[in-house]
């Protein structure tokens, strides 16, 4: 059946069984990759996107439970990579193999969205679903807290800018 | 290094005017290792373009372990180029490249000097380029940053407009350069990020399951639930009909299933189904109906094993593996004797990206996209098996989604260029997770059966241990053996280890620090207990243990140094530690690597166990290439060994394994992370790799920590087994 789809901020009709999941439309219809197949049964987290900002295991995901909500792929997190995850996963330098990275990351761009300064617990209960095979763990939360602190630094930045921006408007 | 003009100057046409160069060296390995390389022939690891750019070729595969900084910034510290500015490239597999195998740690111990060697040699030939371009003698002559200076003028060229001039010069014997002293190192020794994690972090298609070809199908390939299992019938027409499928088809294989299996045994019958896309062949798989004749692998299970093992052990041991001194005698006069049985079970490799592999079968041709560790030995299998010339087919590496050893052998390559000659078109074989679980080559378990004697000054007097595992006659199954060197080997003076093994019609296979991922937790434990029966301190009474002989595969003195160091470090004997909460250490020498490891476990009442933290301490020889690569391959093993420790054990019953996913062979999750500490000690000694020792000390250290926290010793693994939990 003809399913419309809107990912990273794209509409698009796909036709497929209403019961596919929305992993395998992800990967091998829309061919967007970043995306991957660990379990097939929600215990490995690498199949993470968001769908309407919550994270999800797109591998239980029936496409048909998606048509209706914005998703948001690793591929869509930010347009050139510079999203603060990204950049603190880079200077941690957190990924071994990196395979399951991309759901580590969309999980806790979900957490980041709750709990802008999360703590090691936060971290812990946000991300136990999400399977690092090569032990990454402690990377992870040190990535978290760096990117965490880069979003506050640059929100502070934009309160200010916002700021200095009215008072010249005022004169 | 020999190399004909005219093949050098082919594939420079090849580079588009630019520079390529390289060589091949490696001695033979271990007896454990492929085949020998394959036969010299110059090679290419250094591009330079008109541009400037320098590309540098990585030979071997990427499993995760950081070989793709680790190579290359080894060529480029000789070549006098800037990290930031060289580009990496993947090579495939070819012969010019010389031994393309990941694994057994060797890839620092193997690379060090040759890769150095290759980027002196390209650094030479581009000053002698430009010292001709120029008419002045290369004395005169420097590189630095990816420029050639001449020192009296003050002139310059760079690497890009010197790189034709260069690829007509002779190649410089590679042993005859001198590399330069780790006091002028500008690459190694820094820290540098994983050169594909930009790639990682935003999603882009570089592993093998992301691989796509025009027109490429996808397959599943249905094996019998019993290994080697073959068809009797199945519903092909009915599966046929399923939406989207294109083929369905059985594959017949001669493979015998024996009491002893080879490591690589070749096709596994089954049932092939072809679909447009993987979840249209996943689902025609439900409607499958296969007949099976399960084989006599169906006789098997995990209790019959550990039944047999028992009759065995009670009666003479089939073999010697060593024997020192008199070991009856000693354990007569001892002042303790202790006597204990040890087990611990098979497990899976379980990878996150399932095993997968694309093919395309083409006039005679084959031409695969593999994440192997091992595409030299899958491609020698993949031509037997389908009676391809090796010429025939090409090999391409694709980065794996980690591996561990699953990738050493070949048996998904084989399954996907089967399938692809058949239907003749390019096909993905993706397996499932429960595919890949089921028909892993497992890490053997095995049954330990000791008895050690201190005399009455508390020294380790006698020490007999009868392994029981799997194999036939002489044979081990693979990596079901036991060394003769096992420490404390050479180190007591009355030491015997004989064996006994009984038949597995399973396959078995090298994971991560084989045979020391399971032997450390048996010796290290047993030390352990030998030492509280000599009211000694664990750690002290090691140090002891170490100041005996000096075998030959192994320097006491550089593992009594990080044994120091991790008490020091982790504050041994000088922390008071609340009720419940306690220090356990252990050591171990695998793959050319010295580890010690002391764990701070707090245990509660109801066995719920938290690893504080983790003291991890390494001797890998003089120099470490990539800090972060280094110590995340320590992180990661401990990790790892936390994971094989509680948790995971692969089961059998009526030849079937039991565990199918993550859910039944459990891998450790973020909340039970310890605090890891890493600290590394520089030796004069030969830099060696990471992938490996630093696992298997782990395991003896927590479980030595539970037994100073709770006077509870574990003989059994998994933890689970005795009613353990992660807290």
């Amino acid at each position: 059946m003809a399913i419309e789809l809107t990912v990273n901020g794209r509409s698009t009709t796909v036709n497929v069984p209403s019961d596919t999941p929305l992993l395998w439309v992800i990967r091998d219809v829309l061919n967007l990759h970043g995306t991957k197949y660990g379990c097939g049964i929600g215990q490995c987290g690498a199949c993470t996107v968001h769908l309407g900002g919550q994270a999800v295991r797109s591998c239980l995901t029936p496409v048909s439970a998606a048509a209706n909500a914005q998703i948001t792929t690793i591929e869509g997190l930010s347009p050139d990579g510079s999203h603060p995850l990204q950049k603190a996963w880079l200077e941690i330098d957190v990924p071994q193999c990196g395979y399951c990275q991309a759901g580590q990351i969309m999980s806790a761009a979900a957490l980041l969205t709750k709990h802008p300064n999360p703590t090691d617990r936060d971290i812990d209960d946000a991300m136990n679903g999400n399977l690092c095979r090569c032990g990454t763990y402690v990377r992870i939360r040190e990535a978290i807290h760096k990117a965490a602190s880069m979003q506050s630094q640059h929100q502070r930045a934009g309160a200010a800018n916002h700021a200095a921006g009215t008072a010249e408007g005022g004169l | 290094m020999q190399v004909s003009r005219r093949s050098f100057l082919h594939v420079t046409a090849v580079a588009g005017g630019g520079m390529l160069l390289g060589t091949y060296f490696e001695p033979r390995v271990s007896a454990q290792q492929p085949p020998a390389p394959p036969p010299l022939v110059p090679t290419a690891f250094i591009r330079i373009d008109r541009d400037g750019t320098v590309t540098l070729i990585s030979r071997n595969p990427e499993i995760g372990q950081g070989i793709k900084n680790m190579l290359p910034m080894l060529i480029a510290e000789e070549l006098e180029v800037d990290w930031k500015s060289v580009k990496v490239e993947q090579a495939g597999l070819d012969a010019k490249y010389g031994l393309q195998t990941t694994g057994g740690s060797r890839a620092a111990s193997n690379n060090f000097v040759p890769m150095q060697q290759v980027g002196a040699v390209g650094r030479l030939m581009l000053i002698a380029a430009a010292a001709k371009t120029w008419g002045v003698p290369e004395s005169e002559c420097f590189a630095s940053n990816g420029r050639v200076y001449h020192r009296p003028t003050d002139r310059s060229l760079g690497y890009g407009e010197l790189a034709a001039t260069a690829a007509s010069l002779p190649v410089p014997d590679l042993n005859s350069v001198k590399l330069k002293p780790a006091s002028e190192y500008k690459i190694i020794g820094h820290r540098t990020v994983g050169v594909d994690v930009p790639d990682i972090v935003s999603g882009k298609p570089i592993y093998s399951i992301d691989f796509t070809l025009p027109g490429m199908l996808h397959a599943v390939y249905q094996k019998c639930p019993v290994f080697g299992g073959k068809v009797v019938s199945a519903n092909i027409d009915e599966v046929k009909k399923m939406p989207g499928v294109r083929d369905a088809f059985v594959l017949e294989s001669p493979m015998q299933v024996g009491p002893v299996m080879k490591s690589d045994p070749g096709l596994e019958p089954g049932v092939a189904i072809v679909a447009d896309t993987w979840w249209q062949a996943q689902s025609a798989r439900k409607k499958l109906d296969v007949k099976w004749d399960e084989g006599p692998a169906a006789q098997q299970s995990t209790e019959g094993f550990a039944q047999r093992a028992r009759e065995l052990s009670q009666q003479q041991p089939q073999r010697t593996v060593k024997s020192d001194g008199d070991v009856d005698q000693a354990l007569k006069g001892a002042a303790k004797v202790l006597d204990a049985a040890y087990s611990y079970p098979f497990i899976s490799h379980a990878p996150l990206e399932p095993r997968n592999c694309t093919a395309v079968f083409k006039n005679g041709k084959l031409e695969i996209w593999s994440n192997t560790q091992q595409p030299a030995r899958g491609r020698a299998l993949v031509a037997k098996i389908l009676g391809i010339p090796e010429d025939d087919i090409t090999i391409h590496l694709q980065r794996a989604g980690g591996s561990f050893g699953r990738g050493l052998t070949s048996d998904y390559m084989v399954e996907v260029s089967a399938i692809a000659k058949k239907v003749g078109t390019p096909v993905k074989l993706l397996w499932s997770r429960e595919d890949d679980m089921t028909h892993d080559y497992y890490r053997p378990g095995g049954f330990h059966f000791l008895k050690g004697g201190v005399d009455a000054s508390g020294k380790i007097v006698a020490w007999l241990n009868h392994f029981v595992s799997f194999g036939e006659g002489e044979t081990y199954a693979p990596t079901a053996g036991i060394s003769p060197t096992e420490f404390p080997s050479g180190f007591v003076p009355n030491f015997s280890i004989y064996s006994s093994v009984m038949p597995l019609m399973l396959k078995t296979g090298a994971l991560r620090a084989p045979t020391a991922n399971s032997q450390a937790f048996v010796f290290q434990s047993f030390i352990d207990e030998l030492a509280h029966a000599a009211g000694k301190d664990p750690l002290q009474f090691r140090l002891e243990l170490l100041a005996g002989a000096q075998p030959q595969t192994y320097n006491p003195a550089r593992m009594r140094a990080v044994v120091e160091l991790v008490a020091e470090k982790s504050g041994w004997g000088k922390r008071t530690l609340p009720k419940g909460t306690a220090l356990g250490v252990a050591f171990h020498y695998s793959f050319q690597g010295y580890f010690a490891h002391v764990a701070e476990v707090s245990v509660n009442a109801k066995k719920a166990i938290k690893v504080n933290k983790v003291w991890a301490c390494g001797d890998v020889g003089s120099q470490i290439v990539n800090p972060s690569g280094a110590e995340a391959q320590v992180q990661g093993a401990i990790i790892d060994g936390l994971s094989e420790l509680m948790f995971q054990e692969i089961t059998l019953e009526a030849g079937r394994v039991v565990q199918t996913n993550y859910n039944q062979h459990e891998l450790l999750r973020i909340r039970q992370a310890p605090e890891i500490e890493v600290h590394f000690l520089k030796t004069d000694n030969p830099p060696t790799g990471l992938g490996e020792p630093a696992l298997p000390p782990l395991l003896p250290a927590v479980c030595n920590a539970i037994f100073a926290a709770t006077g509870q010793r574990i003989r059994t693994l998994p933890l689970s087994k005795s009613g353990y939990s992660w807290a």
